[in-house]
C-alpha cells in the first residue's frame, strides 16, 4: 500500500476534507517527523511506536569493485520501535 | 514529540485548526495499525516503509530461569527508512 491510497483511506473517514487537504496534511505530519530526528529529538506516537535515532559505529569496509579498504565514519540512522499495541493487533489476525 | 505536537505542526505549518488536526493525527495512526494488522505493508516515499514480516517459529530460552521453549511463528513490523531519510539524519 502506498501513501496515496493512505490518504484516499484518510478522506474517507474525515468529513470536511478533500482528498487534496488530506494529502497535504499526511506529507506534513511524515515531514515533521523528519524534522524532529533531523534536530536529534524522538517522537512517541502511543500505541504505535516511537521513530528515534541510533548510533552506528565507525567500520572498516571494502569497496566491492577495486577490493582497497576504507573506513566509513560513525553515523545515526533513523529507527523505528514497534508500539506494543501495534504489535500486538499485528500478531493476532 | 508527541501526536498532539505533530497537531501542533499541522497549525503552524498549514493553518489546520487544533480541533482538526488532533482528530486527522489520530485517524492517520489508526489507519497505518488496521492496514498493518492486515497483513499489509505501507510505503510513504521519502519518508520509508512499514513492513510486516512473519517470523517462522523457533526455540529459545526463558532468560530468567534458562528452560528452553518453543517460540511460535509471529508477524512483526519492520521500519526501512528511505534513503532520502538516512540521509538526512546521518550526520546529526
Amino acid at each position: 500500500m502506498t501513501k496515496s491510497v493512505l490518504i484516499e483511506k484518510i478522506a474517507e473517514k474525515v468529513e470536511g476534507l478533500s482528498k487534496k487537504q488530506v494529502e497535504v496534511i499526511v506529507e506534513t505530519v511524515f515531514e515533521s517527523i523528519k524534522e524532529a530526528l533531523a534536530k536529534g529529538g524522538k517522537v512517541e506516537i502511543r500505541g504505535f511506536g516511537n521513530f528515534r535515532l541510533r548510533n552506528r559505529n565507525a567500520r572498516k569496509a571494502r569497496n566491492p569493485k577495486t577490493g582497497d579498504s576504507v573506513s566509513v565514519p560513525p553515523k545515526k540512522v533513523p529507527f523505528f520501535k514497534v508500539g506494543k499495541e501495534l504489535r500486538e493487533m499485528v500478531n493476532k489476525a | 514529540m508527541t501526536k498532539a505536537d505533530l497537531a501542533d505542526r499541522l497549525y503552524e505549518k498549514i493553518g489546520l485548526p487544533k480541533k482538526e488536526a488532533t482528530a486527522i493525527v489520530e485517524t492517520l495512526f489508526e489507519s497505518m495499525k488496521s492496514i498493518l494488522s492486515e497483513g499489509e505493508s505501507i510505503k510513504i516515499t521519502g519518508f520509508g516503509t512499514f513492513l510486516v514480516r512473519k517470523k517462522g517459529s523457533r526455540r529459545g530460552r526463558n532468560p530468567k530461569t534458562g528452560t528452553e521453549l518453543e517460540i511460535e511463528q509471529r508477524r512483526v513490523v519492520t521500519f526501512k527508512p528511505s534513503l532520502q531519510f538516512k540521509d538526512l539524519v546521518e550526520k546529526v
